[in-house]
């Protein structure tokens, strides 16, 4: 019999969705019974004291939970998030509940035997309870008690060769597409990237010396599956600056139906016979596609990165050949002021080994000046707004340029200074007042 | 600057302010130093390895406290 009465988590569990108050109940079940012997280090019934104390929240309105504190392994000064109850006479198993982030690897590639060894793991030493992933890409370990965190971090050092994430103000554990690993879209090696900055910056991602959080992610392409230009101060999306290559043939192959569209994605309905002109070309952004009688063309100086015709017809168009990426700044979710999507920094920039006009001519000098100048809890979008973009562009060096601004007249924050026009801001009012009257 | 004169620094002016408040942020920290961020770090780093400061984290901010004040330590059952 359950250790607290759930009714209203039990009506969770009717409802149509797969359900977390399940999954719970089954790692509960299965820490009670302990079929393979563990050792548990913390209360075997904690699970059942989550459920309990997720009950009472329902039942009060209000969270029980109190969050923050002094907890953490020694000398990093994030990775674990203080979490207690506020009924620890009532719930036991829950006094202590913190969480433990782990930093994940590239692209998120597992061995079976590496999910295996961190299940095992926190199942001996934690609660069981696992979220994969955070948002910021980590695998997170949900509760564990103060004594068990050097010890988790003892082993996951010593015996996987794994580290601790990113939390606080730190610099958060970047987080990457599957890049080249496994998509033709990618336009540079997402995870070689990720992974060299993870290792440059660990002092960032560690020691806490940032106004507020930080997030790197990578995006192989403008497709932006792991959305670096909405939720990263610094995204860096794949592009190419030539054109885009076309089969000739293919698109044929797709207008003539041998080959379906999206890789044959939408096959669960028929759709119909595949348009060109309505389902690509008329849905171009910048109307930069026609066709000149069998030949598909494309304006490639106008063509934006949409990915939509590349989407459609991945075998007859494909990323051009010289390729890079662009940075943005600025990307967050809205705490404090508002949802932001990243700003255009960076153009277009070679990614090569060892990466140091990445890290040298964007990142560092990006850092310098918000660590001066940032508020406390005032993440790079905020400052950039608040102290105007053309703030970050002479902080960094870079000379404004055109791909800048969304729109002519849309994003007026770059401006010219004195010293920058023949002559200055002083006129002779005589001089004027030959040309134009009063 | 030598570390010994930047931990004097820090511990005297967080000792002042200890009746208000025991958890500061970093930038209040350099600010008493008196040093760039970047050059302030190195030495809040070294005062966090010996003892002289702790971490203190909500998940999604960081401060420093002086170790062993503010009421975290007793209240969470962690003396």
């Amino acid at each position: 019999m359950a250790k607290h009465e759930t009714p209203m988590l039990d009506q969770l569990e009717t409802g149509p969705w797969p359900s977390f108050v399940s999954d719970l109940k089954q790692e509960a079940a299965s820490r009670a019974k302990n079929e393979n012997n563990i050792e548990y280090q913390i209360p075997q019934d904690v699970v059942e004291d989550l459920i309990g104390i997720m009950e009472l929240s329902y039942e009060h309105g209000r969270t029980h939970w109190k969050h923050g504190g002094i907890v953490g392994v020694f000398g990093y000064g994030g990775g674990v998030i203080g979490r207690y109850c506020d009924q620890p006479e009532k719930f036991p198993g829950v006094a202590h509940f913190h969480t433990m982030r782990v930093s994940q690897p590239a692209g998120k590639f597992y061995t079976t035997k590496y999910l295996e060894s961190i299940c095992e793991l926190w199942e001996r030493r934690g609660s069981g309870v696992t979220n994969m992933h955070g948002s910021t890409g980590d695998i997170i370990f949900l509760g564990t008690t103060t004594p068990q965190l050097e010890e988790v971090f003892y082993e996951l050092t010593h015996n996987l060769n794994q580290d601790l994430g990113g939390s606080g103000s730190n610099l958060r554990t970047p987080s990457d597409c599957i890049g080249q690993a496994r998509c033709e879209y990618a336009c540079f090696d997402t995870q070689a990237l990720c992974h060299d900055l993870t290792n440059e910056y660990q002092d960032e991602l560690h020691r806490p010396a940032f106004p507020y959080k930080f997030k790197f992610k990578f995006d192989g392409c403008p497709n932006c599956c792991v959305a670096s230009i909405a939720r990263a101060d610094l995204s860096f999306i794949g592009t190419w600056r030539d054109d885009i290559r076309i089969d000739q043939e293919a698109v044929q192959a797709y207008i003539g139906g041998e080959i379906m569209p999206n890789a044959n994605a939408h096959s669960g309905r028929d759709w119909g016979a595949f348009d060109i002109e309505k389902e690509v070309i008329g849905l171009c952004p910048t109307n930069c596609m026609w066709m000149d009688g069998k030949e598909l063309k494309i304006d490639n100086r106008e063509c934006t990165r949409c990915m939509h015709c590349i989407n459609v017809m991945p075998r007859a168009l494909r990323i051009g050949n010289d390729r890079g990426c662009s940075i943005l700044a600025g990307a967050k979710a809205p705490i404090l002021d508002g949802a932001q999507m990243g700003s255009l920094i960076v153009p277009f920039i070679k990614v090569e080994e060892p990466y140091d006009e990445i890290k040298e001519k964007v990142i560092e000098p990006i850092w310098d000046w918000w660590m001066e100048e940032g508020k406390n809890r005032e993440r790079l979008g905020e400052l950039m707004k608040r102290q105007g973009f053309q703030r970050l562009l002479e902080a960094t060096g870079f000379d404004p340029d055109p791909r800048m601004v969304q729109e002519p007249r849309t994003n007026p924050y770059i401006f010219w200074k004195e010293d920058e026009v023949p002559g200055g801001f002083e006129r002779d009012i005589n001089e004027f007042r030959k040309y134009h009257q009063r | 600057m030598d570390y010994e004169e930047a931990k004097d620094l820090v511990v005297a002016g967080l000792t002042k302010k200890l009746k208000n408040k025991s958890k500061f942020y970093f930038n209040d920290l350099a600010k008493l130093i008196g040093e760039k961020p970047r050059a302030a770090k190195k030495y809040v780093n070294q005062m966090v390895v010996e003892g002289v400061l702790e971490y203190w984290s909500s998940g999604s901010t960081s401060m420093y406290g002086l170790c062993g004040t503010g009421k975290q330590a007793g209240a969470e059952h962690e003396e």
